[in-house]
């Protein structure tokens, strides 16, 4: 029972060296950007979906993607450091009583700490049996999910029992943590974006929604990623990480102790997904609930293979798990309609590609068919039921893997158990 | 490898046995440090359950041991269905839709319906199997996927299809399957008012099918030699896509059943109070149960057990019944560790059994052996 599992006798081929690093200069990131609003213009303008790129859904995907991409940048810790995390779920979990319990206690401030505090309890059990038990990451993050819902609410059932607007699944009202806003722009891009002009409104509710009342978390979130991307890909320290996921056996011959590594990329894991706990709490709905992290763990760790175990993919994909989410809580069954278009579109494009570029008939000829039919439903549908919105992130993930898996590489030592001294 | 050595049996015992002391003194402390009544909660829970308990013990533990079955079939043959909780929600729901029809009489609806449930749970599990032998995906991300894929979609179907002929426009479940098809259940418990499921038979049945098929046939000889090692049974002439296909399959059509207890038995409709996350308790029973099917009917009834005891905790010692899941959580945690450290344990004392032969065999015939090295 190997959390890396069976190989099915397939050969895969190492991936060729890539020629040319490709860069991402700020003046094309630029460009991708406009390209992207250009679109949703086009499709707010056909569709009338007003509610497409307004100020307000942009704030409420952000508020949806930090605690997703906060999940996946624990994920993406520890995955990098060889040890599979799916006890994402419990180690927020965790984080969002820690948050809670110390928010009460000690003020909003001390709420950040407390989720990550939390978060780390789980990141301790989880890399003390992975990593000095040798047990299988699988079956640890299995338990862990299993203990971390079961403490919080029974935690919860203790301590927020009686206490004023509490009870034995829910905490009072958490006090507020300070947001941010970019004074006299916000206005002004207000009054543009309710003009409906087209690209310059939708660019205008865009950069409003990401600069009106952003919490302080979120800005620590996006700090997180920074810090985390440069620590990873630019330090010795996040080159040795990298290494006990490649090869522990070539880490420990160079003299790295793998362990330590191992053990404290897990700590930090669980950190950063506590604190996603902790946003949901703190930020999100400003309570302790119950069930309040509802499989964001889970999300959080498609976000990370969505994005290919790299930080920039892992930000868009909770990026763009956060947008449907947040189209669906806005009850936006009219606006994911408009998307459908947009998706039917997309998919007759690439169908067209592959089948002219790649000669893949059948993979053309598939995309083709499922763009025909998502055409047929946008035309004879008015909206799109909630419940089927709720499943977009994994549907698309499990899409990506599907028709992409073989350009997804994750650490190659990923989920395989490392004892000291017994690579031969 | 000797079957039955006294050593052997001693280690496998040792296990379960320190998972669960070492549970007892972890939620002793946990409660100890939070500020709860000890004394209370263990008395509480080690308390003789009354007959009715024992039934209601006795129930769960068929279903949990179900869903330990088809997460163990994947195990012998190191795949990991994770998705077992998405499979018996499709699958009951398709047969909770079917035998509300009642387009069938009495048992036949039940049978019917039943072989719909293993289909829809093994075409479930397909899909996971179908992405990882044609495209490489692995199956535990395909099946959490799909896991929420299927609460999603289900929550829509039973959306369209719920039973609008009685009371109101807030129903929520299937239509209620006919009389006729309802299980009444097994007096199997002197004393207790409330009967067995009779679909524990069902379990029963898998329960042998698993021992058999897996331990005494070709099938099953090919399928537990691709888990121990891939490479050999390739050598060996077994063709692995097939065997992951087919044991997927298995898995969850085995999966699909989980829930036909509880549909016969109890609920009678699939609706949105239908007990959710068996799935994630068959991962840790069957591990709880090394994926032996005595191990497994013992590892359920143990959770069973918690479970059902855990009722009484709020009113008999002011404690949340949450704490169960702590402890179930500890003890998975504490079983694993305990097994993964016997059997290094075992390799060691094997080892030196090996050494002391061979050194007994060298000092009886002391040859030129020795002028060699």
């Amino acid at each position: 029972m190997s959390a890396a599992g069976l190989s099915v006798g397939v050969q895969t081929a190492p991936a060729a060296p890539p020629t040319k690093r490709r860069h991402l200069s700020p003046g094309r990131i630029a460009l991708y950007a406009a390209g992207v609003v250009l679109v949703i213009s086009v499709l707010r303008v056909v569709t009338g979906a007003n509610d497409i790129a307004s100020s307000g859904a942009i704030a409420a995907a952000i508020g949806l993607a930090v605690p997703i991409g906060l999940a996946g940048l624990g994920g993406l810790w520890s995955e990098r450091a060889g040890v599979v995390n799916i006890g994402l779920e419990g180690m927020m979990i965790l984080g969002t009583w820690g948050a809670a319990f110390c928010a009460i206690e000690w003020g909003a401030w001390a709420g950040i700490i407390g989720g990550i505090i939390g978060g780390v309890v789980g990141g301790v059990i989880h890399a003390v049996a992975t990593v000095v038990f040798g047990v299988d990451h699988i079956v640890s993050g299995v338990a862990l999910n299993i203990i971390g819902a079961g403490l919080a609410k029974y935690l919860a059932a203790r301590f927020f029992t009686g206490m004023q607007g509490g009870g034995p699944t829910q905490s009072p009202p958490l006090p507020n943590l300070p947001t941010v806003s970019l004074p006299g722009i916000s206005d002004a891009l207000g009054e543009l974006e309710q003009k409906h002009i087209f690209f310059i409104s939708d660019l205008a509710g865009i950069i409003r929604g990401l600069v009106t009342n952003v919490s302080v978390l979120t800005i620590i979130a996006v700090l997180l990623f920074v810090a985390t991307a440069w620590i990873l890909w630019r330090s010795a320290f996040g080159l040795r990480l990298r290494s006990c996921g490649e090869s522990p056996v070539a880490a420990e011959s160079l003299g790295i102790n793998v362990y330590k590594y191992k053990f404290l990329a897990v700590l930090v894991s669980g950190g950063l997904a506590g604190l996603g706990g902790g946003f949901l709490a703190l930020v999100a709905a400003n309570v302790y609930r119950d069930g309040q992290t509802g499989g964001r763990g889970y999300i959080g760790l498609a976000a990370m293979i969505f994005g290919n175990w790299r930080p920039g993919g892992l930000m868009a994909g909770a990026g763009l798990f956060g947008y449907t989410d947040a189209i669906q809580l806005r009850g936006g069954g009219a606006t994911v309609h408009a998307l459908l278009l947009l998706l039917a579109v997309l998919l007759l494009a690439i169908g067209i590609w592959q089948i002219v570029r790649n000669k893949r008939m059948v993979q053309g000829g598939l995309a083709i068919v499922t763009a025909v039919l998502t055409g047929i439903w946008y035309a004879v549908t008015e909206t799109v039921p909630s419940e089927l919105v709720g499943i977009t992130p994994y549907l698309t993930t499990l899409l990506v893997l599907a028709f992409a898996s073989q350009r997804l590489r994750m650490p190659a030592a990923d989920g395989q158990v490392y004892r000291k001294g017994e690579g031969h | 490898m000797t079957a039955l050595s006294p050593r052997r049996i001693l280690l496998t015992l040792a296990g379960p046995v320190l998972a669960l002391l070492v549970a007892f003194v972890v939620t002793s402390l946990v409660l100890v440090a939070v500020g709860d009544p000890v004394g209370d909660v263990w008395s509480s829970l080690l308390s003789k359950p009354l007959p009715r308990q024992m039934v209601n013990i006795v129930n769960a533990a068929s279903v949990f041991y179900l869903s330990a079955i088809a997460v163990a079939i994947g195990f012998r043959m190191n795949l990991f269905n994770i998705g077992v909780d998405g499979q018996y929600r499709v699958a009951v729901f398709a047969a909770a839709v079917f035998a509300g029809q009642a387009w069938l009489p009495g048992i036949l609806n039940v049978i019917v319906a039943i072989l719909i449930a293993i289909l829809c749970g093994g075409l479930w599990a397909g899909i996971a199997a179908w992405l990882k032998v044609k495209r490489g995906v692995s199956e535990v991300i395909s099946t959490i996927m799909l896991n929420a894929i299927a609460t999603g979609l289900v929550s829509w179907l039973l959306g369209k299809v719920r039973d609008t002929s009685g009371s109101g426009s807030n129903v929520t479940n299937t239509k209620e399957i006919p009389d006729s098809s309802k299980l009444e259940g097994l007096a199997l418990v002197p004393g207790a008012a409330n009967k067995v499921y009779t679909l524990i038979l069902l379990a029963a049945v898998v329960g042998f099918l698993y021992w058999f098929v897996l331990g005494k046939t070709r099938f099953g000889y090919d399928l537990r030699a691709t888990g121990m090692s891939e490479t050999a049974a390739v050598a060996s002439g077994v063709k692995v896509p097939r065997m992951v296909v087919s044991a997927m399959l298995l898995s969850g059509g085995v999966a699909g059943l989980v829930g036909m207890p509880l549909l016969f038995g109890q609920d009678f409709s699939y609706g949105t109070t239908f007990q959710a996350g068996l799935g994630f308790s068959g991962i840790a029973i069957a591990l709880l149960g090394r994926n032996n099917p005595v191990g497994i009917a013992f590892a359920a009834l143990l959770w069973a057990y918690l479970e059902q005891q855990s009722n009484g905790l709020q009113i008999k010692a002011d404690v949340s019944p949450e704490l169960v899941n702590i402890i179930q959580g500890v003890i998975l945690f504490a079983v694993v560790i305990a097994y993964e450290l016997i059997r290094r344990a075992d390799i060691r004392l094997e080892q030196a059994r090996v050494a002391r032969e061979l050194a007994a065999q060298r000092g009886s015939a002391p040859v030129e052996e020795g002028a060699q090295a």
